[in-house]
């Protein structure tokens, strides 16, 4: 299943891009395994998602948590907490 | 009748007001504006475009349902900005003052953390993503029930 992935903020500037799809192995479940999985794929994602505490996720423009299964996702967003207003 | 919109233009308060105002009694609003922080030059918003409409226009809704709301405003700008210039905008009308000032409140506080923004401060040479605060947290749990 192909998943597009979008990034924001530094999880965008460490990870070099702000967008790119992947399709991710069956042992992929959830969002936190999706982020251990890209992880391995470059130094750049190791570097965004190094630090989990300060990583948020959203589901088709929803956000949730990381433990939350992907499911038939077709878009998840990686970002910072927000800090808007 | 709920306003949201996510705009690169300066925010025209007065265009604002007379949109939502409407045959209301009672119009609170608040505006948030960019401090020049230990010497910020240039505050950059990035944003989530269609999450961030939508989060928006949820946190609106809540509002207008939750006070009975005439009308709700959130106007937002992204992009590159300067110390003194408005950044947020949000306005609640109603019958009556109770009703829009709390509303007000909570249309500020939930958007802090419901909407997907980011800000980024410039200084000089030296660029760096502004960290989420605890107490718009606390601020924005005040109002679960």
């Amino acid at each position: 299943m192909t998943i597009t992935l979008l990034y924001f903020a530094w999880v965008r500037e460490r990870n070099g891009a702000g967008e790119e799809t992947v399709t991710p192995p069956q042992e992929v479940k959830t969002i936190a395994d999706l982020v251990d999985w890209l992880s391995t794929s470059s130094a750049g994602h190791a570097a965004a998602f190094e630090d989990r505490g300060r990583l948020r996720a959203a589901i088709d423009q929803d956000f949730v948590p990381l433990d939350t299964p992907i499911g038939q996702a077709r878009e998840i967003a990686l970002f910072p907490p927000v800090t808007g207003g | 009748m709920i306003r949201v919109v996510v705009q690169k233009s300066p925010i025209d308060i007065m265009a604002e007001m007379a949109r939502v105002e409407g045959e209301a009694g009672a119009v609170a609003t608040f505006t948030g504006l960019v401090r020049a922080d230990d010497g910020v030059e240039t505050l950059e918003l990035e944003h989530y475009p269609g999450a961030t409409e939508a989060a928006l226009t949820k946190v609106a809704e809540g509002a207008c349902v939750r006070w009975g709301l005439s009308a709700a405003t959130i106007v937002h700008r992204v992009g590159p900005m300067h110390p003194g210039e408005r950044i947020v905008f949000v306005a609640a009308a109603s019958a009556h003052r109770g009703a829009s000032l709390e509303a007000c409140a909570y249309l500020i506080d939930r958007l802090k953390t419901d909407a997907p923004f980011w800000k980024r401060e410039t200084r000089g040479a030296e660029a760096s993503w502004v960290e989420a605060r605890d107490a718009d947290e606390a601020a924005a749990a005040r109002w679960e029930r």
